[in-house]
């Protein structure tokens, strides 16, 4: 099974617009699905241009699917609906 | 920290940031307020016309605008922003006053007081009756009621409750203010009284409904650079770990934003540590019983102007990293203008006194990054001419200057004591505590005060 990619944006408007707590997120991960999920920090992803300045911060997982307003909890959420459908 | 009064700030200023480099900013100005609430969307205060509002209020500060000094309300956006004079730069730019309260976002909250709430049981044992010395708490219909009129709001109450019923009620603002300096005025909407504001700043990070704004030069500093001026960043000692990424790479970053030149002001806090031991061991000399305080906190220099007249003659003479920062500068190029890049709101007023000609927030710079698409990770090293001392990029941190004073005395003259005491932030109580050192009772010979606790890392406009 592929891993579960998931890219938190990193670029300075997702940063200063709450990406700076999302760094956190690796080690929130529950200790079952770590080996499943890849977590990677990117340079901008330049959605906030694309879709919506105030959807920032943004979160991508799987190279399409894109997540808005993101936060530790809700993308942890969706990991694990993720890991869930995968299994 | 991130909140919803800092979300909001930060994402204006992208957008001015982008507007103004597209060319777009004067027409889109008063479009911003409406693209951000359309009607049918969800308002954030009572109503989608209140946020438009209080959003151009804030765009007005933005550009640098007094909101107080508003005189002409149908006064649109493109007209204040056509008014300035773009071109010229002959204008005196800087804010008079860097703090200013927007009225209408004012919640005018309740005065504070100490109530009782229905989680109270009506217990048998009553500890907020029996421990209130000024018998203003009774049992009405099961439940316990404070009488206003004799409560001193001491909280022994709110102590003793077992059931944790009792709380006392705050306006932020005036709680957060050390000097008593912003008070609701006869309409109920706060008001800075300018004769006390020592700027530290406090009451802006503090109000939740951020009726607080600081009167921002952002705009000024994008149009110098359009105008071709050299303008010189100079990256406060607090920018460690703001940004991701080291701070070589954020003087990199800040080249690639359209600054001429940069540099650390940590190599200003080299000279302020070399002068300030100098005049302390000179003090001393002069004088073994006298003490000296810091003078690079612009709000513990404004708290003594202002409020300590008797510690005025015990503040150090030596001039701030800032100064000495803008010295380096103007002696490679007396031509270049500067601009403090920092977390604080008082070096405002400080930048005012002392020429320097522009300041922006860390979270200025970081809209201009973001509009201009530069991610500090992605950017190489700066090529620095020799980094600054650890010590004096340790200014930024609480007990960093004395650290750096001792090290510089220690090394000319061996074993030399400091006999030093940190004030680590400026509140009420360290406010009275400083007072009565004022009046005779300093208990050590150097005294460094910083008005954000931490230091200046933990400025009222840092990031992180």
């Amino acid at each position: 099974m592929d891993k579960i990619k998931v890219e938190i944006c990193c670029g300075t408007a997702c940063y200063l617009l709450g990406a700076a707590n999302l760094m956190s997120i690796e080690d929130e991960i529950p200790a079952e699905f770590r080996d499943k999920v890849e977590v990677e920090a990117r340079t901008c992803l330049e959605l906030c241009e694309k879709e919506n300045l105030g959807g920032a911060p943004y979160v991508r997982f799987n190279g399409e699917e894109i997540m808005a307003q993101a936060t530790n909890e809700k993308v942890l959420a969706r990991i694990e609906e993720l890991v869930g459908g995968a299994a | 920290m991130l909140n919803g009064s800092t979300f909001i700030r930060r994402e204006l200023m992208i957008r001015i940031v982008r507007a103004f480099d597209d060319g777009t900013l004067e027409n889109e100005l008063d479009q911003i307020p409406i693209k951000l609430r359309p009607k049918n969307s969800v308002a954030s205060r009572c109503c989608v016309y209140h946020d438009r509002a209080i959003f151009k209020y804030r765009l007005m500060a933005l550009l640098g605008v007094s909101v107080e000094d508003e005189t002409d309300e149908s006064k649109s956006l493109a007209a204040y922003y056509a008014e300035k004079a773009w071109g010229g730069g002959t204008n005196d730019t800087k804010p008079k006053t860097p703090l200013s309260v927007c009225g209408p976002a004012c919640s005018g909250c309740p005065d504070a007081k100490v109530v009782s709430t229905p989680n109270c049981r009506g217990c048998f044992a009553r500890p907020c009756v029996y421990n209130c010395p000024k018998k203003a708490i009774s049992i009405v219909g099961g439940q316990s009621v404070i009488d206003q009129s004799l409560c001193i709001k001491c909280g022994k109450c709110i102590t003793a409750c077992p059931y944790h019923a009792i709380v006392k009620t705050s306006v932020p603002c005036e709680e957060a203010c050390p000097v008593g300096a912003i008070r609701k005025n006869e309409y109920g909407v706060a008001e800075i009284d300018f004769e006390k504001c020592i700027f530290c700043g406090k009451c802006f990070a503090a109000c939740p409904f951020a009726a607080v704004m600081e009167r921002s030069q952002l705009v000024d500093v994008l149009a110098a650079m359009k105008r071709g001026e050299k303008l010189v960043a100079m990256i406060a000692p607090a920018a460690e770990k703001q940004f991701p990424g080291k701070i070589e790479q954020l003087l990199t970053a800040c080249a690639k934003a359209g600054f001429g030149d940069v540099m650390e002001v940590a190599l200003g806090a080299e000279k302020t540590t070399e002068h300030e031991t100098a005049e302390f061991i000179e003090r001393m000399e002069k004088d073994p019983k006298t003490f000296m305080t810091t003078s690079c906190c612009p709000a513990w220099v404004n708290l003594v102007g202002k409020h300590l007249p008797d510690l005025v003659d015990h503040v150090s003479l030596t001039p701030s990293p800032m100064v000495y920062a803008r010295e380096i500068v103007k002696a490679k190029d007396p031509n270049a203008k500067t601009v403090f890049i920092g977390p604080c709101v008082a070096k405002r007023s400080e930048a005012r006194r002392k020429d320097v000609d522009y300041v922006l927030s860390f979270e200025e710079l970081g809209a201009i990054l973001a509009g201009r698409k530069i991610d500090v990770i992605a950017c190489e090293p700066w090529p620095v001419e020799r980094p600054a001392n650890p010590t004096a990029r340790n200014y930024a941190k609480s007990c960093g200057v004395t650290d750096a004073v001792l090290t510089e005395a220690t090394s000319k003259i061996p074993g030399f004591k400091l006999d030093a005491k940190q004030i680590n932030g400026i509140d009420r109580k360290t406010c009275a505590m400083v007072k009565l050192y004022a009046a005779g009772k300093m208990p050590v010979n150097f005294l460094e005060v910083m008005a954000c606790p931490g230091g200046c890392q933990n400025g009222p406009c840092s990031l992180a």
